[in-house]
């Protein structure tokens, strides 16, 4: 067993009323962790804990983490003045290191990055900002709308942007805070199966109200009600790097225990 | 538009019918021809006046803005000066600006210097506290995610604060364009010989009361004028930055 890629230890408070009952949360590296809930029940809090992010409740308990963390939220939190590139690169835009890909002396490259290789000759330099920012608005589908504004796409190309963003971050834990329940049906699912894809090999916890998107996606899924933390029984093997078929029995039959597991 | 001249030829006949009812002599209402007469006669010497007047208060709008426009962004980055500051903001507010205009004579002298300080003093607060306004309301989704990326505190003011508050700070920079010329006559009333408001003064002493409204159309009219300069500009710059 490696070691935890994040834990949460502890229970919260909203002003004097209890938001979750005490939690043991151990996030284990690899695979997608679901942690399912209906709303108001401290879910994203959990989420944000770990994100070391303001979460405006009381917590009384121990988070560690041990990975450099991407997020990706229901707002998309697009910058509506950048294009997709720019909001894609906000990252570098944010920690300065966007220049980068404006020496010309290495075209594409950055000087001050490994160049493997006998005397860094025929070595691919590691790739700048641009270039990679433009790989992944292709890889999720958005490569002639890499020069729109935010308010010229759909909700669901927003959300292929914000995912483009997370993935240009390269961190090796992903945090998922409800990343599409505003979207509709159909694209939700196929959104599920880009993240499925784009996502994999990475660390990921997602944290859904829907009980579809944690049987589709989750590789080991959590419940959490108002009295506590509940494991749920591991579902079979997703296909590598792929969401299992929203209409396979076996999903629609995980979807509705599930169900009956957030009626209890 | 035609509201507009509907608008003028009303108040015009109003004002000549005033005249004509109640008898009003000349030097306590002059007639509209009168003050057109005034106005052409005069028209070197106020245009003269005029100019020193825009030129106060476009010296005084760009250092005001600037200096308003700049402490908002220190307020936006500490909370605890901020919470020195913004009390002290609103006495300065307090105090009436034509009860500072002698002290600034006195210490300014009789050139411009007072006049551009004067208008700075009105400036500055609109600029500076709709700007801070502004920058306290950066959608809370971007700075999770630049918190989330390991931005510096610099950084998100620069590329996220800043940018999302420019359009407050436009809606300061309007309202302050009205009111700089306010400042600006406030301090040629008080010292000097130069500026519309002085040319009022004198001109109400002597009761050329024609005069006195010449002058006033014509601040009118630049301080008109200068508030949709201002406008179109800031409209121009913000499309340009798609905000």
């Amino acid at each position: 067993m490696t070691a935890a890629a994040a834990s949460v230890r502890g229970r919260a408070w909203v002003g004097e009323a209890p938001l979750f009952a005490p939690v043991d949360l151990v996030l284990e590296p690899g695979g997608w962790t679901c942690l399912l809930g209906p709303s108001g029940v401290g879910k994203s809090t959990i989420l944000r804990l770990i994100a070391g992010l303001e979460t405006g409740a009381r917590f009384e308990g121990e988070v560690t983490r041990n990975q450099p963390v991407a997020l990706m939220a229901q707002d998309p939190g697009l910058i509506p003045w950048l294009d997709v590139t720019g909001n894609v690169t906000l990252g570098a835009r944010l920690r300065g290191t966007l220049r980068a890909s404006f020496l010309s002396k290495y075209p594409g490259g950055r000087p001050s990055g490994p160049i493997e290789g006998p005397d860094g000759r025929g070595a691919e330099p590691p790739a700048d900002p641009a270039t990679r920012a433009a790989r992944l608005i292709k890889a999720v589908g958005l490569a002639d709308r890499a020069h729109h504004l935010p308010a010229n796409l759909s909700g669901g190309q927003r959300q292929r942007t914000a995912l483009a963003r997370t993935l240009f971050e390269d961190r090796p834990l992903v945090l998922l805070d409800e990343p599409f329940s505003a979207l509709d049906a159909r694209t939700r699912a196929q959104m599920q199966d880009l993240a499925a894809r784009l996502l994999d090999d990475r660390t990921v916890l997602l944290v859904t109200h829907d009980p579809a998107e944690a049987a589709r996606l989750g590789d080991r899924i959590l419940l959490l009600r108002g009295t506590g933390l509940t494991e749920w029984p591991r579902p079979a093997p997703r296909p590598k790097g792929a969401a299992r078929p929203y209409d396979a029995p076996e999903v629609l039959a995980l979807q509705a225990e599930l169900m009956r597991g957030m009626m209890a | 538009m035609r509201t507009v001249v509907t608008l003028a030829v009303t108040i015009l006949a109003l004002w000549q019918g005033v005249i004509w009812l109640a008898g009003m002599p000349p030097f306590l209402l002059p007639s509209p021809l009168a003050v057109t007469e005034a106005l052409w006669l005069n028209r070197a010497e106020i245009a003269r006046h005029a100019g020193f007047t825009l030129t106060e208060v476009m010296l005084g709008f760009i250092l005001g803005s600037t200096l308003g426009a700049a402490l908002a962004v220190a307020m936006g980055f500490s909370q605890r000066l901020a919470g020195v500051l913004r009390p002290i903001l609103t006495f300065s507010q307090t105090i009436p600006v034509f009860a500072l205009a002698p002290i600034l004579t006195l210490w300014l002298g009789f050139g411009m210097a007072p006049k551009i300080a004067m208008t700075v003093l009105i400036v500055f607060f609109p600029v500076a506290s709709a700007f801070l306004d502004g920058l306290m309301r950066t959608p809370q989704a971007a700075l999770d995610l630049a918190q989330v990326m390991g931005a510096g505190r610099i950084r998100i003011m620069r590329h996220l604060r800043i940018p999302a508050a420019l359009p407050s700070l436009a809606t300061g920079l309007r309202l302050a364009a009205v009111y700089a010329p306010i400042g600006a006559v406030i301090g040629e009333w008080v010292g000097g010989a130069r500026g519309l408001g002085a040319l009022m003064i004198h001109a109400n002493g002597r009761m050329k009361t024609d005069l006195v409204f010449a002058a006033l159309l014509v601040l009118s009219v630049m301080t008109v004028i200068f508030a949709r300069a201002v406008a179109i500009a800031l409209h121009r710059l913000l499309s340009r930055y798609g905000v």
